[in-house]
């Protein structure tokens, strides 16, 4: 099993116990990152960024740098960190936020000085009670010790955070609508064009919105430099990457890998990483990437963890979530319930996802409990091609948002996959699991 | 006459000055009213709409879409069980069944006596620990049916009030301090925000608003 020993960049402290107190902190390292960054120019901070090559964290994938460049001249701009993770089966965020909040902070606080804000917005998922708690404990502690502030560190540089709660919604995680949230709306996406944030964002203003996981490399990359990031991985996929790992393994977990240079059948079976699929059972299938991603089977489990190698054989990286199902997982029970996860987070602004959604969990209700029709099968495909024409990876877009193609992805993935399951849920008039 | 007491009320105008406007202070208002009723009353409603420079029906709007906020009244202790797919997987729909039937209410309802409400919830991000579950929104999970039994006894008798306070309670921890960068600096990267939007909206023939 080929797991490297590549450094672990944004889970050093998680061994600690008090690793989200600004003492461990310190005497790990701490703010260091910044320290250096505030003898830089701003510039020389971003090309440092850019050269790691650092793909955002989030589930695009956009080159982190990239971003921060298309910031037009403007004198105002913003920044907002994304930490609003909803993504079904993805919880490293959670943990990050949880365990290691200064990281967070220190790495939105080089990002500010490289963009030159004077305001940075930490957007935090409602549900994570604890890690607003813990955040807002590190902000207050980050403030007393002169990092944030006025003049940070005597540096002349000014730079303000908040921590702002969002209050369940899904939908709140796609960063148009993470910034209407934010301007105290409903969580409804924007049209894009013309509402890209780097363009027109918070207030419209300019404004760069980045993933939590996103900013806790960036200290790292600071103190080591962008090429010591970018010398990890492999192609596009550079450095680390957090990696949930939840279903049928022995030890779920999350677990930082190297890109690239790690497989699925490492996370799945290595004894240190999932230690295997449960009990005496075997692999039926996984999700790579979020409950957005097209599924694959047993066949692709020695792809490489990595943004281009995943996406060229059809499904994508995504969230980082890799959810395992193994031979005893009733595939339609599954669907049926992810289908049902997104008919309940649609915002209701696009017709294709509002109403195809709606329709989508009936009838693979019906399929799991007894009522399916065999040429229910068809009516489902013909569906997903009102969301997403074509139902192809990546998908096509009828909506404002990806949410709606996104919900195509584990029926056509159920029924191209495993047909025969389908239907022996309509001929027997139940499900054979239950 | 205020509805929100001089605590919340000093707190939410600390919040409403965060903020380039004082809209996006609107659901860390709304938060805060829970803290003080368990659910958004509606003269808490209106008290933030001034509060954030806007009508009480956009503080409703936007309330009804979150599900967190809550314009109706909530048990003491509302009970989330997951049963997103990792949670699936590990047997959460058999433990939502078991709270229905322990408790005697179907998801989305509330115990007679007021003290739990039910909730089926979709991903809660603790996918290593299934079936999640949280109170108020701690983390109290994995469950199994016996442990839940015992997780609503040690709830009623009050055994866990540090951990999980009451219904509404989001954050505890107060921030410590107001915005320090450049008052000038801040004051000038408003108007300069403001003049942005008064000509986007003349740009537009005045249709669009703010």
């Amino acid at each position: 099993m080929a797991v490297t020993d590549a450094p672990k960049i944004v889970t050093a402290r998680m061994g600690h116990d008090d690793s989200h107190t600004i003492e461990r902190y310190l005497a790990t390292g701490g703010y260091e990152g910044l320290r250096q960054a505030l003898t830089m120019t701003p510039e020389a901070v971003a090309a440092e960024v850019d050269a790691a090559s650092l793909l955002g964290r989030g589930g695009a994938g956009f080159p982190a740098g990239r971003k921060w460049s298309m910031l037009r001249k403007n004198p105002v701009t913003y920044l907002v960190i994304n930490g609003d993770e909803s993504e079904p089966a993805t919880f490293k965020d959670h943990m990050l936020i949880e365990r290691d909040p200064h990281q967070i902070l220190e790495g939105v606080l080089i990002s500010a000085y490289a963009l030159q804000v004077t305001q940075a917005f930490v957007y935090v998922r409602g549900e994570f009670a604890l890690g607003l708690e813990r955040l807002q404990s590190a902000l207050n502690e980050a403030y007393a010790h002169g990092a944030v502030g006025a003049d940070i560190f005597g540096s002349g540089f000014s730079v303000d955070v908040v921590v702002h709660p969002g209050a369940g919604a899904y939908i709140c995680g796609e960063e148009t609508a993470l910034l209407e949230s934010l301007e105290g709306k409903r969580g409804f996406p924007r049209i894009k064009p013309p509402y890209f944030p780097a363009a027109i964002g918070l207030y419209g203003e300019p404004t760069v919105v980045n993933n939590v996981e996103t900013m806790a490399n960036i200290p790292w990359i600071i103190t080591n430099g962008g090429a010591a990031f970018a010398a990890l991985g492999a192609g596009r996929s550079t450095g680390t990457r957090l990696f949930a790992l939840a279903g049928h393994v022995r030890k779920p977990g999350n677990y930082e890998l190297e890109m690239v240079k790690t497989t699925f059948r490492d996370l799945i079976y290595a004894p240190v990483l999932g230690g295997g699929i449960r009990g005496s059972n075997t692999l039926k299938a996984f999700i790579p990437g979020g409950v957005s991603a097209p599924w694959f089977g047993p066949d692709q489990v020695d792809l490489p963890l990595g943004q281009d190698e995943v996406g060229e054989a059809g499904s994508m990286l995504g969230s980082g979530s890799v959810v395992v199902m193994d031979s005893a997982t009733c595939m339609v029970r599954a669907a049926w319930r992810i289908t049902k996860f997104f008919a309940r987070e649609s915002c209701g602004q696009c017709t294709p996802c509002r109403e195809g959604s709606g329709w989508l969990e009936r009838i693979m209700y019906r399929i799991e409990h007894g009522d399916g029709r065999e040429e229910d099968l068809d009516l489902l495909m013909d569906l997903c091609d009102n969301i997403s024409p074509g139902v192809a990876w990546p998908p096509q877009q009828t909506t404002i948002c990806v949410l709606g193609p996104s919900i195509p992805s584990s029926i056509a993935s159920g029924i191209r996959m495993f047909r025969d399951e389908f239907l022996v849920h309509v001929k027997e008039g139940g499900c054979p699991y239950d | 006459m205020s509805h929100l007491n001089a605590d919340i009320r000093a707190r939410a105008t600390e919040l409403v000055a965060l903020y380039p406007e004082p809209r996006s202070a609107l659901i860390p208002l709304c938060h805060l009213a829970q803290e003080q009723d368990g659910w958004l009353r509606p003269e808490a409603v209106t008290e933030i709409a001034e509060l954030c420079g806007v009508t009480a029906a956009e503080v409703q709007g936007t309330a009804t879409f979150y599900d967190m906020l809550h314009i109706e009244p909530v048990g003491t202790y509302a009970v989330a069980v997951c049963t997103n797919i990792a949670c699936l997987l590990g047997g959460a729909l058999e433990l939502l069944e078991h709270a229905e039937s322990t408790l005697g209410v179907r998801a989305g309802g509330t115990t007679p006596d007021g003290v739990f409400t039910l909730h089926e919830a979709e991903c809660l991000a603790d996918c290593d620990r299934t079936p999640c579950v949280q109170v108020n929104h701690r983390f109290v999970g994995p469950q199994t049916p016996e442990s839940f039994d015992a997780l609503l006894e040690d709830l009623r008798a009050g055994r866990l009030a540090d951990t999980v306070p009451p219904h509404g309670t989001l954050v505890r921890v107060r921030r410590s301090t107001g915005l320090q960068a450049d008052r000038d600096q801040i004051a000038s990267e408003r108007a300069a925000m403001a003049d942005a939007q008064t000509a986007r909206t003349a740009a537009s023939g005045g249709e669009a608003k703010g």
